[in-house]
């Protein structure tokens, strides 16, 4: 193959890792020489330094290329550094071996696709080469080579290298770590890395480098259901475009989709792309993506569209395998972050169920997780988490632990089914009186009339009117004004559209609460875009009735009650509903209310006339 | 997917994740090909706009190309450009080698524009296989107060899930193209289409491979006048890409010592 096609292709990620003395940094050190991928000079220029410095050149030097790790003699951190033979280009990522600096190789070792691990044949399997092990199998490496290295300390010797080698076996086969082939190897001299040794005529597997070539590279999950973990929602020339990155499978434009986990279904209408050759019909695995839906459905980042028929698991409580980064160890009853595709859920450690000794293998029941611990443990979160086995589709299958802002552990999630429903009902207790017997009560059902229009189109006005109608005739009301509600409830919020759809989600959660409680709601408010009032319908449900109060913008301006239009186009207020910030009209409200050409008492009896339809005589 | 793809797809996924979480965001553009790439890029990212300010740290000294490019594509690229000048040399640590202490320039003018639009994280155009010490960043990279880089206290960062949550005070930076090779950049840059400042292609036998500026940076020995040629000029070499900038290799450390203080 010439350098030309090599080059069209990716590099291959490999990470090596081992004890901290047992040779990794010598062995790729003298792996990059031998397959003549090291930059000219690079190797002279090592060896003046440690000329002036009196030190013997060694192999490592070429990756501890920092003045202070040659000072430490330590390799401080993963490292990258490319290489290539006659079959490909390859990525290695330098896991260091200091136990203190396992955060490192995690950080380096989750993005391969095959793992090397060194061990020394004088030393043996050491309790550091087991947690590397471990470590590959439970960040989920699925090729691994095993180096015997330093048999040039041994003499070379067959029997000592059978001896290590099953050591190593007998511990690989015991995790479900399958290695390929475990190569006796003196790095420092370079013999069965990328040449065959002359001093161990009695092994005939393949070299190293021989080795890695074989593996196979590890192919986008195309063949998986479909996965969309939503990074963000863009608004773009008044449409809403739904972008993150294919986890898993495929998807064609005019499909369903359906969000989770709100388990709304919309259909696919376009996949949006820029300077793109070709207009695209559909995504893939490993695509970053932009679509637009037909349905404006509540979405936002942590969401997952899957398809309607193959749907993740959702459920409340996790039961997680965990990797432990932390100084301070993991207790039970902490409460982290979890961090899953781009979902981030607040979690509290329900209980360490396993504690796994790597060493050994044994099991036991603990009462903490130590620094660099694996562990069986279960999480709760207050709201329901999306995801997926990690067998079945890693990137919904594993999620990263914070505590505060530092990153303390990750975790994979091997099963999940057996702890769903006995939690479930755990976080909410049950009311006494039903809705229904409410309803029997009071004669009608508690409802939310969620009015929606410009500033100025006479929403408030309108609202007072009514709920001073319904009050006379009895009925339990309340109204939920915007500005009464941002000065107490929501004084923290401001005008940004993120702290305005925060604030349309705790009215929303409060208009519930007093609908749940057999009141008839009123709610006033701008609800600007088509997902705040979706956002609304969602968390409220089927005793939300939308009402557009419409008013075209100049009757509205030229109303200017509260001298508000004026200052907007002056610039003195940024973020103003209409002018400086995006009204979106409701495209199927329940009822239209156009205060521009109806008289206040007309708005009011067509109002009354659809709650006597609808809420008084009809229930839903 | 093809590999240049999947770089691709990875870079727009980091982009994405940047806008998402930090705001004021800004991208550095130094004019050269690698940051040019990385626009382009938040073009695919964002469908057709950059929604956050191009930088450029402008020390008065970029080729008079640089600044014919700069010109044209910051309107071609609808950018939303800061282009201000960088504290005088007067400035800059005396005790750093000369062509050290002028690139220092850029440090300075980079706190300044943190300073001047208090821009919580910064998108930046390093790539792993430049440098040996930029081998060891992450892909979001936090820095001290002071715009420091401590590389032996980086937080871990897998799976794709980056770290985006930190202490009041800490400035970030972010690297969509760590994982990109200068071979890829090319290639990239050859399959898009994307326009480059012509000092890369070879004119009298010379021509730039990395860009700096005027008096710190030296062209190499070429005759690739073409994309095509430069990659297989790339692929033949063996000649590390910093070779021309005079401050990498005035003393030992020197890189280094101006990565801990918050060079590039």
């Amino acid at each position: 193959m010439s350098a030309n096609t090599k080059a069209r292709e990716r590099a291959f990620p490999i990470v090596i890792v081992g004890h901290i003395d047992h040779g990794k940094s010598t062995l790729i050190g003298r792996m990059l020489h031998d397959t003549n991928s090291l930059p000219t000079g690079k190797v002279e220029e090592l060896q003046t330094s440690c000329e002036r410095r009196g030190a013997p050149f060694e192999w490592s030097f070429v990756l501890d290329a920092l003045q202070l790790e040659r000072d430490q003699a330590i390799t401080v951190d993963s490292t990258q550094i490319w290489f290539h033979t006659e079959t490909r280009r390859y990525v290695i990522i330098d896991a260091p071996g200091h136990r203190e600096f396992l955060r490192n190789m995690v950080t380096g070792a989750a993005s391969a696709n095959a793992g090397v691990i060194v061990i020394d044949a004088e030393q043996g399997v050491s309790e550091q080469t087991r947690r590397h092990a471990y470590l590959l199998h439970l960040i989920g490496i699925p090729q691994v080579v095993v180096a015997i290295n330093k048999m040039d300390l041994v003499d070379y010797s067959e029997e000592r290298f059978k001896a290590v080698e099953a050591e190593m076996q007998a511990y690989l086969q015991e995790i479900g770590l399958e290695a390929q082939v475990m190569i006796p190897v003196a790095a420092m001299h370079g013999d069965n890395l990328a040449e065959r040794s002359s001093n161990m005529s009695w092994y005939e597997g393949p070299t190293v480098t021989d080795a890695l070539d074989a593996f196979p590279r590890a192919a986008a999950p195309i063949e998986r259901p479909f996965r969309l973990p939503v990074q963000d929602v863009y608004r773009q020339d008044g449409r809403r475009l739904i972008v993150g990155r294919v986890e898993s499978g495929q998807l064609k434009v005019g499909s369903d989709v359906t969000v989770w986990p709100t388990r709304r279904t919309a259909k696919v209408t376009s996949i949006e792309q820029w300077a793109a050759p070709d207009e695209a019909t559909e995504v893939k695995a490993g695509q970053s993506v932009a679509i637009t839906l037909d349905d404006e459905l509540f979405i936002e980042r942590g969401h997952v569209l899957t398809l309607p028929t193959a749907g993740p698991r959702s459920s409340n409580a996790l039961s997680v395998k965990l990797f432990w980064l932390s100084r301070d160890p993991l207790r039970h009853g902490e409460s982290l972050t979890l961090k899953l595709a781009t979902a981030e859920y607040d979690v509290v450690v329900d209980s360490i169920d396993t504690v796994i000794d790597v060493g050994d293998l044994s099991r036991h029941r603990g009462n903490e997780v130590a620094q660099n611990g694996v562990a069986e443990i279960t999480l709760r979160s207050r709201s329901d988490m999306t995801y997926d086995l990690f067998h079945d589709i890693p990137a919904l299958g594993r999620a990263v632990l914070l505590d505060g802002y530092q990153v303390v552990g990750g975790c994979i999630i091997e099963s999940g089914g057996d702890i769903e429903t006995a939690s479930r009902n755990l976080t909410a207790v049950p009311q006494s009186v039903k809705a229904d017997e409410r309803q029997a009560a009071n004669g009608y059902p508690g409802a939310v009339l969620w009015m929606s229009g410009l500033s100025g189109a006479g929403k408030s006005t309108l609202a007072m009117a009514l709920q001073r109608e319904l009050f006379k005739r009895d009925i339990n009301v309340y109204t939920l004004d915007g500005d009464n509600v941002r000065n107490g409830l929501n004084r923290d919020l401001g005008f940004s559209e993120e702290e305005r759809e925060e604030n349309i989600r705790r009215v929303a959660e409060v208009a519930k609460l007093f609908a749940d409680s057999g009141t008839i709601v009123i709610s006033a408010f701008i609800a600007p875009t088509n997902s705040a009032r979706a956002q609304a319908r969602e968390i409220i449900g089927d005793q939300f009735h939308e009402v557009f109060v419409s008013a075209d913008m100049s009757v509205c301006e030229s109303r200017d009650v509260k001298g508000l239009y004026a200052k907007a186009r002056r610039g003195e207020i940024d973020d103003f509903t209409g002018i400086s910030s995006p009204w979106e009209p409701p495209k199927n409200p329940d009822l239209e209310v156009n205060t521009g050409e109806l008289s206040l008492d007309d708005s009011l009896v067509k109002m009354v006339s659809y709650i006597e339809q609808t809420i008084l005589s009809n229930p839903k | 997917m093809d590999d240049l793809d999947a770089l691709e797809a990875q870079s727009v996924f980091i982009l994405r994740e940047a806008f998402n979480k930090f705001d004021p965001i800004g991208l550095l553009w130094s004019l050269g090909k690698d940051s040019c790439v990385m626009i382009w890029l938040a073009k695919k990212a964002f469908l057709g706009r950059m929604p956050f300010p191009a930088v450029h740290l402008d020390t008065g000294k970029e080729f008079p190309e640089a600044y014919a490019f700069r010109d044209t594509y910051s309107k071609e690229w609808d950018l939303n450009l800061i282009a201000d000048d960088c504290p005088p040399i007067e400035e800059v640590d005396a005790s750093l080698p000369p062509a050290s202490r002028f690139a220092a320039r850029k440090s300075l003018g980079l706190q300044q524009a943190i300073d001047r639009y208090g821009f919580k994280a910064l998108i930046t155009g390093i790539r792993r296989d430049e440098q040996a010490t930029r081998a060891k960043e992450r892909v979001f990279s936090p820095r001290g107060v002071d715009n420091s880089w401590d590389f032996r206290e980086q937080p871990p960062e897998f799976w794709d899930q980056y770290n985006t949550d930190f202490p009041p005070g800490t400035h970030v930076r972010v690297h969509p193209l760590l994982h990109w090779t200068e071979v890829d950049i090319w290639r990239y840059i050859e399959r898009e289409n994307i326009p480059m400042v012509p000092l890369y292609y070879a004119k009298n036998g010379q021509r730039f491979r990395s860009l700096g500026e005027i008096g710190i940076t030296e062209p190499i020995n070429s005759d690739a006048t073409t994309i095509a040629e430069i990659i297989a000029e790339l692929e033949a070499t063996r000649d590390p890409e910093r070779a021309g900038r005079t401050m990498d290799h005035e003393t030992e450390d020197s890189f280094e010592r101006l990565r801990t203080m918050g060079y590039l």
